[in-house]
């Protein structure tokens, strides 16, 4: 492993702390916990519960990836990350694997040198107002102050939103979600933009979410994603294999109470090729054969995830929509596991 | 001295560098800086070597690409059409404006809080005393939150400020009104002041990617030339009292000279004071969110500029304390002999010489008030950090680059500052001839 350390002025300003490694699964095993960045706070998405876990549709799947690897979904230390460090931290080799409803573009692909490895939900940017502001469409909200994160696409996509449909608009550029929240609720800023699934989130935490309508207007694509680093594709590989896994699970029926019943008793080739029984799709990556096992094990398939924590049952109460699987109307699709 | 030249002139052997005390000094200041240079370039080569093995390059190309975002407080025009460039541009100058201010600030309130700390007044001294000593001993950050908080959640929202039709028909008011002659709007968002608008305003003329408000250079240049004639009747009339012992009556010429010119070219560009109002429909029933027009002067910029100036007013106020200390008790008691009031002993004879004293710590509470405004990023106040170092960084990816660039800005602000301070300081201090 090349590690060097960064002295002097530049290291005191926090960049680029140690030298990425190349083999990521190699650190993971050696250090037996799974380094996973996540949201600072976004129910729902990745949140500690009451007790300090961490839970949630993005923490899951970190959760999923270290059952995979060393056979313990416990074994994750969470990094809180803003939207400003998340991909600093990433690249300067503090987490592993980064999940944390980032949205994978082109400039995030090439430029800073990032590998969004699936799209673990389809997204887009919605605006949430008060009921009481009387406002039906984004496209009223000319002259609106609009509380934004920063660091995020979200920012980019308000800028053209705005200009393309010729109204204006004063920005107030926040840290994160909870910050983005309190201003909102202050009424310091009429609108609050973010990814309609974190709308959802926010406003299932508010007080009074009876009073707050997420408009109808999606004005943007955002495909989220769990993120790895630019030329490690053995780690890239187990990340996205771990994420089709759970969808594959998902689409054989697999649950996280029948798993042991279906291992003893399926006769399908692929269940069989998924759970381990058959052929060694395990060792081809680097890990035991019951590595997807122990995936779907740590909290269920991807339905099973999506319901538990952002599901209609819950308060968030988001609708599988563009993220049902592929043979019931959604985009969720995985390759075949041969 | 006869002796040197007749020394004996040894050959020169190489232990000499280390054994002689001639070279000695020489050989290690060498070393010294031979080690300092290879720590260095190791550095360097580090970055470099890292960056090519993370597949990255150093460029500052990205800073004529289109920002894409947009800033709320601009001093000069930018849109998110504009460059990364510009927006850093727009950054710094937030920073400055903040530093600017809280500089003057913080010395008017060092000064006085300083003064009164040593004041006989038991109730007086004691309460500049718990003022220092809360705002020395809490962190900074800490100040910056509170006050915004403070600032910003006990105001009104516009929305309070709107009228409805319900209201026109019962004849009820606004929850909430505007002060000063129905000028200021003090909103949870920030205050809404009138501004400044002329109806005739002069052209802008445009030099490539820089803009001259002419109308504005116009005020300028006039309040100068005021200044300028202002100061020569004051010296003409300081030179007649000298040669004939009788000083001319100069007020109404002072006054003229100084309000008349600029008075003219307001009258003649159509100036006047922009309000900020709600826009209203036909039956006066208020539309939209927010106030339109006047300044919107954000609570993060007046939250940061207040807490830095009492902050580093505190710190300042020990400075002047002890500058006023360190003069000799005898130069007050010469002053009240002669019949000087304790006010003017202090205005004419104590802080000039306190001055001295005051000046070198002065320098680095500014240095410091201007480094300490990048704690803006607390309030979301868009300053350099928050441009260049925040979503600049973020949306380019170019850590590196960007960090260098605004360390390297800062220190460049920082040196003039310094060296500002330091001529006025050559200028004030103890002349020795």
């Amino acid at each position: 492993m090349k590690k060097s350390v960064f002295l002097g002025v530049v290291a005191a300003t926090a960049m680029t702390a140690g030298f990425a490694s190349a083999a990521t699964l190699d650190d993971v095993k050696a250090r037996g916990e799974l380094l996973c960045g996540s949201n600072t706070g976004l129910t729902g998405f990745g949140a500690p519960d009451a007790n300090g876990n961490w839970v949630g549709f993005d923490v899951s799947l970190c959760r999923a990836v270290a059952a995979a690897v060393l056979g313990d979904p416990s074994k994750v230390k969470f990094v809180p990350t803003t939207g400003e460090t998340r991909f600093t931290a990433l690249a300067s080799g503090e987490v592993d694997l980064l999940v944390r409803n980032s949205t994978w573009t082109f400039s995030r692909d090439n430029d800073l040198k990032l590998d969004f490895v699936a799209v673990n939900y389809y997204d887009g940017q919605g605006f949430m107002v008060k009921k009481d502001l009387g406002v039906s469409s984004a496209k009223e909200l000319d002259g609106a102050t609009v509380c934004i994160q920063t660091g995020t696409t979200t920012e980019l996509n308000l800028a053209d939103f705005f200009k393309f449909n010729n109204i204006t608009y004063t920005p107030v550029t926040v840290q994160d979600d909870s910050e983005a929240q309190r201003q909102y609720l202050a009424g310091a800023c009429d609108a609050y933009t973010t990814d309609a699934s974190g709308l959802a989130a926010s406003r299932a935490t508010m007080a009074d979410p009876e009073n707050h309508i997420i408009l109808p207007e999606i004005i943007s694509k955002e495909p989220l994603g769990p993120v790895v680093r630019h030329g490690d594709n053995q780690w890239g590989d187990i990340v996205r294999w771990t994420y089709f896994a759970l969808l594959i699970a998902e689409e054989k029926g697999i649950t996280k109470a029948n798993i042991e019943e279906v291992a003893a008793s399926s006769t399908d080739p692929e269940v069989r090729r998924l759970l381990g029984l058959e052929g060694d799709s395990g060792v081809m990556m680097g890990l035991d054969n019951s590595w997807a096992k122990n995936a779907i094990a740590a909290n269920g398939n991807y339905g099973e995830i999506f319901e538990a924590n952002i599901g209609t049952s819950t308060p968030i109460g988001l609708a599988r929509g563009l993220n049902a699987l592929w043979t019931q109307g959604g985009l969720q699709y995985a390759p075949p596991l041969r | 001295m006869a002796m040197a030249s007749e020394a004996p002139k040894d050959g020169f052997r190489l232990s000499m560098l280390i054994y002689d005390t001639r070279f000695r000094s020489f050989t290690i200041q060498v070393i010294v800086l031979i080690l300092v240079l290879l720590g260095i370039a190791w550095l360097v080569d580090n970055t470099i070597q890292n960056l090519a093995a993370k597949d990255k390059d150093i460029s500052f190309g990205f800073l004529w690409n289109r920002a894409g975002y947009d800033i709320e407080q601009q001093l000069i025009p930018y849109t998110n059409d504009s460059t990364h460039g510009r927006a850093a541009i727009i950054g710094l100058l937030n920073t400055l404006v903040v530093a600017f201010w809280g500089c003057i600030f913080a010395t008017v309130i060092g000064v006085f809080v300083g003064v009164l700390r040593l004041s006989k007044n038991w109730l007086v001294g004691r309460l500049m005393t718990v003022y220092v000593e809360a705002f020395r001993n809490v962190p900074l950050l800490l100040w910056i939150i509170v006050v915004f908080v403070v600032t910003s959640e006990t105001a009104p929202q516009p929305k309070d400020f709107k009228v409805t039709a319900e209201m026109i028909q019962t004849g009820a008011e606004p929850a909430a009104q505007k002060v000063l002659f129905d000028s200021i709007a003090i909103t949870n968002r920030g205050w809404f002041i009138p501004g400044p608008l002329f109806e005739r305003p002069l052209p802008t003329i445009n030099l490539g990617s820089m803009s001259i408000n002419l109308t504005w250079l116009a005020v300028v240049i006039v309040l100068v030339g005021s200044f300028w004639a202002n100061r020569r009747v004051l010296r003409h009339a300081r030179l007649v009292q000298e040669d004939t012992g009788i000083r001319p009556v100069t007020w109404w010429k002072s006054l003229l000279i100084l309000i008349a010119p600029i008075v003219i070219l307001l009258v003649a560009m159509g100036f006047h004071l922009d309000i900020p109002v709600f826009p209203t429909d036909d039956a006066g029933v208020s539309k939209g969110f927010n106030f339109q027009g006047g300044i919107l002067v954000q609570h993060s910029f007046s939250a940061l500029l207040i807490a830095l100036s009492l902050y580093t007013g505190a710190f300042i106020a020990e400075a002047v304390r002890a500058g006023v200390l360190a003069i000799s008790r005898g130069q007050t008691e010469a002053a009240y002999a002669l019949g000087l009031r304790p006010g003017r002993t202090m205005n004419l004879i104590v802080l000039p010489q306190a001055l001295r004293v005051i000046i070198p710590p002065l320098i680095s509470q500014y240095l410091n008030l201007t480094k300490n405004t990048s704690l803006g990023i607390a309030v979301s106040y868009l300053d350099l950090r928050g441009t260049l170092g925040g979503i600049t960084l973020n949306q380019t990816g170019r850590e590196l680059e960007c960090m260098l660039l605004m360390m390297a800005i800062y220190l460049t602000i920082s040196l003039i500052i310094s060296s500002l301070m330091n001529v006025f300081n050559s200028a004030v201090k103890l002349k020795e001839r």
